[in-house]
């Protein structure tokens, strides 16, 4: 199981690589961190004619925190920087907690939140993640530079609002308000295999007890991630079990799931609704975040 | 097209020039070009776990890597763990829980359990369990390789030398 | 006892066969079938040879010479030698892997390359995947035979109709188990080396039966079993898969001998999961009757197994030994079962780790389930009464294998090795959970009983050298797939010797180092190859006083050994120490005959039987289906113990492998014969999160009568009762939900559709 040859380029900078890709056409493929790419290529079910290695471009990694609050990381930045990062912890908690969901260690050690987006896999945690953080994706291409809404970036499985020519060079999450908690649930047949069916949310509630915002995303159930339209409904009220019920099934019914060997598409409708539900009241019964832990 | 590209690193300590294809993997270096056979090759699709090595101290799958990739990293294989003809504490650790069977697990269980407790130097059972949860081994069962995971990160903590060698 | 084999796979200096490098060595990759079945119109290497570094492309016409079925080893059923294997697929291909050509190349990438451009032109054909289909009249998948039933045979005992007839209480269900294997973690391979000069020829990654396979292969190769030498490396794992007669057993030995130079193959895992046998498939119609005591009366059924395109070299065990053991570790007098072993367009099919066990374990012991919950009998109350008493020991179970002679229990205190397990277990003060919801989650505890027949025979074989300095050096004829056998031997000479274990070298699994020996299966290691080394120390003992007679002028019938010195009988004064009698013996290495050498075997076709309990405790959520372990505990009887560690070792990661098989473990194919489930992302093995807390008890109540250490084999017992186990503890569970688990696995899609099924008011029998 040797992957087929190909050309190797390792470009120094973004512009360089920009160009490159440019003059290379369909025939290169990206090289972020390698850990869906590689396996395609060890399994010749890739055969890309030029690799364009992103490894030593220093300016896509890292994650800072922007004057506005929000936090930007680069598209190289692998899993387990977002799980370590103090600033994450601190600002973003939803995010290492998911991230150590995201397959092994040693493949978030490699695997970076840019090539996951790009790849697309329905069933990855990133997609998803960045739909429920309402993150911008910051693409770039040798002669432009796009901001994508995160809910608008994966099309189906394995498909992107990417254009040819285009990379991923940044993602921005917009800031946390001190009233936001968080939910996150997924079920796979094993602890790290792509989720079955998972689901994610954030709920902002105020000292009230009222909901003032809510935002919820179902993955890995149908062909791409999707927000749960109905999660509005909770808006404006306290998050109470008839609410949450009411979500949850409309949540099912807004799914076209998907069905293979792990899974029926009715076991995974099911597990929308049980998902969803799961994830709204653990969020609804999180500790009131302090002040403190904002900053 | 695929010409044959000059690398540069650090394998066990030691400085390692190499002229690879692109598309050598790094566990087919290791293996094939610098003969260090204990990095096992069970998968080749990165779910086994049996190639973990330590790149820059983070465990990777060298079967997920290309060799042109770690031009200028310092890598370190089983073979590296303990001085030639010694045991590492977790080493010694693993020879006394039985930890192993057939072996071929072995060194992708020592090398990730190597970085994991220099990570987290006080892992719950929990986080052990975890933090091997990429390396698959068919004989053991795994209960024996976290006693020994857990046992060498209580020893430290009283105390014990860190990685110290014991003699054949 | 801490192993010795253990220091070099920890420091990385292990030597498995990828590991082997000759001079001038190739590296093969077998083009295997994409098409479940087909017709092969030709085959187009021309562009594959022009690819640099390639140097040949063995296709069906160079090995036609030599091409013969690969004979069957073990447990043969009338009507299946019809359907072997040919090394390469000549016309036809009959499964999604079979293999068509064997490219050569000069590095193992090229050879891959070279593969995707070999021109393979097929007409497909109708593929036959279920064995009900194939007994029904679909396609042929040997077209000559015209059946796909390979085998089809009645057995039985007493008179099973009229237990039937008499009977208080009867039930029958319908069970399958799905087909999964061994996978271990090191793949298969082989480095062939033919000496066109010395006319000799040097296989390495031997495992299993090297003896039996090197006869095989000198056969179909034409040559003496002299000119082979089959050598056993480090070895990642067997559990009955690795090591039987494969295709590639011949291809690659052949490459060599038809190129003249080394060649090296190592499967990859897709290969793997594709090409190794698959094994456990098996559907089972069974039936029990029962007295109005509870006493089980009788017990009838229908077995199907499965057996993939071919039948290879050990599948028989499958129905063979699925069948006899149906009855298990309780005294029925009325047994009749309808036997078929059938051919489909599958990967063929043999023995892994407890094979036909884990599967009649399966069934009968969730049919005990099924009636004591219909009868109001506690389940271990039923079981109690039924189980063969230690006074009915040895206890015949009858003839129910064709060929084979009746099965006799030889030694087991079953009812006081389950009450130990239940005691251990906790059993009484768990049972208060059974079928109870505890924060959302519904438990469940299930057991299952199972004897195994351990140490097949027909024997094993050792010999011992005294070396320069006083250690030995021991070879004996078992093989070693990573279980502790350069320990174990060790041990079994140091003790029958009185010695320290530092001093002696075991070597094993080679045909180099003797001249006969049969291998590893059977769970058989410790009672052959440990009695081969009991016997093989006493001839030294012999040897030695001989010796020390000759230096010093003593008769040697005064003189005694003790504890690794000869003394005088009369006054025990030392004559001769160890070092004193391999003094003036040259420093020679392992391959040459020392001063002192003796060899033994050790002969016996009676089997020795062990008797094991497995419990299980899981709760279930029954929103996502999901199944956590709780507890699971296995306990055996296994005689005695060489080394408690390495069996406690061996029964809990056979355990833990049985759960997977229980839950994860699934080779599944489409409709048209493809393997969906054919990469680890697919196929699932446990991982270290999965099955947190499983333990073992291993007692040493009933020693076996049969050898002289009175062991019996410990190394399938803990897979088992795991299907039968955890089915009944998951079937407890959800009772409350009407579901009955009569299908493995127990997956997480399988469960949420019974629990589905029965919502919307159906039975709720997993399937």
């Amino acid at each position: 199981m040797k992957p087929p040859r190909f050309d190797y380029e390792a470009p120094a900078s973004l512009e360089e690589a920009l160009q490159r890709l440019r003059e290379s056409g369909d025939d290169a493929r990206v090289l972020a961190g390698g850990q869906s790419l590689i396996p395609a290529l060890n399994l010749r079910l890739a055969n890309p004619g030029r690799l364009l290695d992103l490894r030593r471009i220093t300016s896509l990694r890292g994650i800072r925190r922007l004057p506005s609050g929000a936090l930007a990381a680069g598209a190289m930045t692998r899993h387990a920087d977002f799980e370590r990062d103090p600033l994450m912890q601190r600002h973003l908690p939803i995010v290492p907690a998911v991230m150590r969901r995201v397959a092994h260690p040693q493949i978030r050690n490699r695997g970076t939140i840019g090539g996951s987006l790009a790849h697309a896999d329905p069933a990855a945690e990133w997609p998803a993640l960045c739909m429920a953080l309402d993150a911008t994706i910051v693409v770039a291409s040798a002669s432009a530079e796009r901001r994508i809404p995160a809910a608008e970036f994966p099309l189906g499985v394995y498909t992107t609002a990417l254009r040819p020519g285009e990379l991923i060079r940044e993602i921005e999450f917009p800031a946390w308000p001190a009233t936001r908690r968080w939910g996150f649930e997924e079920v796979s047949r094993r602890l790290g295999d792509f989720a079955i069916t998972g689901a994610m949310c954030t709920l902002d509630i105020d000292a009230n007890q009222r909901c003032t915002a809510a935002r919820c995303v179902i993955f890995a159930a149908s062909e791409r991630p999707q927000l749960v339209a109905a999660a509005a409904e909770l808006v404006g009220g306290p998050v109470t079990e008839d609410a949450v019920a009411r979500v949850a099934k409309a949540a099912r019914h807004s799914i076209s799931p998907l069905s293979d060997h792990h899974a029926s598409a009715e076991y995974r409708l099911e597990l929308v609704e049980t998902m969803t539900a799961r994830v709204l009241k653990q969020a609804a019964a999180m500790a009131a975040p302090t002040q403190e832990s904002i900053r | 097209m695929n010409d044959m590209v000059r690398i540069q690193l650090q394998v066990n300590g030691a400085n390692v020039e190499g002229t690879v294809e692109p598309r050598l993997t790094l566990a087919d270096f290791l293996r094939e070009h610098l003969d260090l056979t204990g990095t096992h090759l069970g998968c080749e699709h990165g779910v086994c776990g049996a190639c973990t090595v330590l790149l820059n101290g983070d465990s990777v799958r060298a079967c997920l890597m290309f060799a042109v990739q770690v031009d200028g990293a310092d890598v370190v294989t089983v073979e590296g763990l303990a001085p030639e003809g010694a045991l590492t504490d977790l080493q010694a650790n693993f020879r006394r829980h039985h930890a192993l069977q057939c072996g071929f697990c072995t060194p992708g269980m020592l090398t990730t359990a190597h970085a994991f407790l220099r990570e987290c130097p006080c892992p719950s059972r929990e986080e052990v369990r975890e933090a091997i949860s990429g390396n698959l081994c068919r004989c053991t069962g795994y209960i024996p390789i976290v006693d020994a995971i857990l046992a060498t990160a209580e020893a430290r903590n009283d105390g014990g030398a860190q990685g110290a060698g014991e003699p054949k | 006892m801490e192993r010795q084999e253990d220091f070099r796979f920890l420091t990385g200096r292990g030597c498995y066969v990828d590991d082997v490098r000759r001079p001038d060595m190739l590296h093969a990759v077998v083009i295997r079938s994409p098409m479940a079945h087909a017709r092969i119109l030709g085959i187009d290497a021309s562009a594959a040879l022009e690819l640099p570094g390639v140097v040949a492309v063995i296709t069906f016409a160079d090995i036609r010479k030599f091409a013969k079925p690969i004979p069957q080893r073990t447990c043969p059923l009338p009507g299946m030698e019809k359907f072997l294997q040919v090394p390469l697929a000549s016309d036809v291909v009959r499964y999604v892997g079979e293999p068509v050509a064997v490219v050569l190349a000069d590095d193992r990438y090229v050879a891959e390359d070279a593969a995707e451009m070999v021109f393979v032109d097929y007409d497909s054909l109708d593929a036959v995947v279920d064995a009900h289909a194939a007994m029904a009249g679909g396609a042929v998948v040997h077209e000559q035979q015209g059946t796909n039933v390979a085998s089809a045979y009645e057995v039985g005992r007493g008179d099973v109709a009229r237990a039937f007839r008499d009977a208080h209480y009867t039930r029958k269900e319908t069970f399958y188990v799905h087909r999964h294997s061994a996978v271990p973690l090191e793949t298969r391979g082989l480095v062939a080396e033919w000496d066109p000069v010395a006319k000799h020829l040097k296989v390495w990654g031997a495992g299993k039966v090297p003896f039996a396979n090197r006869a095989i292969l000198a056969d179909m190769l034409q040559l003496s079993p002299a000119a082979v030498d089959l050598i056993e490396v480090d070895v990642g794992g067997s559990f009955g898969v690795r090591g039987d007669f494969y295709p590639e057993d011949f291809l690659i030995p052949f490459a060599s001998f038809h190129v003249g130079r080394p060649v090296k193959w190592i499967e990859d895992r897709r290969e793997n999961l594709m090409a190794t046998n698959h094994s456990r498939e098996m559907h089972c119609e069974l039936e029990i009757a029962v007295d109005a005591g509870g006493v089980i009366t009788g017990m009838r059924g229908k077995v199907v197994a499965d057996l993939g395109a071919y039948v290879r070299t050990n599948p028989g065990v499958m129905p063979g030994k699925g069948t006899q053991f149906l009855q298990g570790p309780y005294a029925i007098d009325h047994l009749g079962f309808e036997v078929r072993a059938v051919i489909t367009n599958k990967t063929p099919a043999g023995t892994y780790r407890g094979p036909g066990r884990y599967e009649s374990a399966f069934f009968r012991e969730r049919l005990i389930d099924i009636a004591a919950r219909e009868l109001g009998i506690d389940p271990a109350e039923f079981r109690r009464r039924n189980l063969i008493r230690a006074d009915q020991m040895p206890y015949d179970a009858g003839a129910l294998v064709p060929g084979q002679p009746a099965t006799v229990y030889d030694s087991g205190d079953f009812p006081a090795v389950f009450d130990r397990a239940l005691a251990h277990f906790g059993f009484d003060d768990l049972t208060a959970l059974n079928g109870r919801c505890v924060d959302g989650r519904w438990h469940g505890i299930g057991m299952a009983c199972a004897p195994e027949s351990t140490g097949g025979g027909p024997g094993e074989h050792a010999r011992l050298e005294l070396r320069h300095g006083g250690g030995f050096d021991l070879f004996v004829g078992s093989s070693s797939a990573g279980q502790g056998h350069e320990t174990v031997m060790a041990q079994v000479l140091a003790e029958s010797l009185g010695i320290p274990c530092e001093g002696i070298r075991v070597h094993h699994g080679s045909t180099t180092h003797l001249a006969q020996g049969f291998g590893a299966y059977h769970s058989r290691s410790a009672v052959m190859g440990g009695s081969a080394v009991v016997a093989v120390a006493q001839k030294m003992r012999e040897a030695l006083l001989a010796r020390a007679g000759q230096l010093t002028g003593t008769p040697a019938t005064s003189l005694k050994w003790d504890a690794g010195r000869v003394v005088r009988e009369a006054d025990g004064q030392t004559v001769a120490t160890l070092a004193q009698l391999a003094s003036g013996l040259p420093d020679c290495g392992p391959a040459d005959h020392g001063l002192v050498g003796v060899s033994a075997s050790f002969e016996s076709n009676r089997l020795t039987y062990t008797f094991g309990v497995h419990l299980a405790h899981v709760s279930v959520d029954p929103a996502t289906a999901q199944v956590r372990v709780e507890k699971y505990l296995c306990v055996e009887d296994v005689g005695r113990m060489i080394n408690p560690m390495i069996v406690h070792g061996q029964t809990v990661g056979a355990a833990v492998q049985g759960l997977g098989g229980t839950f994860l473990d699934e080779f599944k194919y489409d409709e048209s014969g493809q393997l969906i489930t054919g990469t680890f992302a697919d196929y699932l093995l446990p991982s270290s999160t999965d099955f947190e807390n499983v333990d073992a008890l291993t007692l040493e109540l009933c020693p076996s009568p049969s050898n002289p250490l009175g062991v019996k084999g410990a190394g399938e017992g803990g897979i088992i009762g795991t299907g039968g186990a955890l089915a009944n503890a998951v079937s407890n569970a959800l009772a409350q939900f009407g579901v009955s688990v009569t299908r493995l696995p127990m997956s997480l899609d399988n469960l949420a559709r019974s629990l589905r099924q029965s919502r919307a008011g159906g039975t709720g029998v997993a399937r």
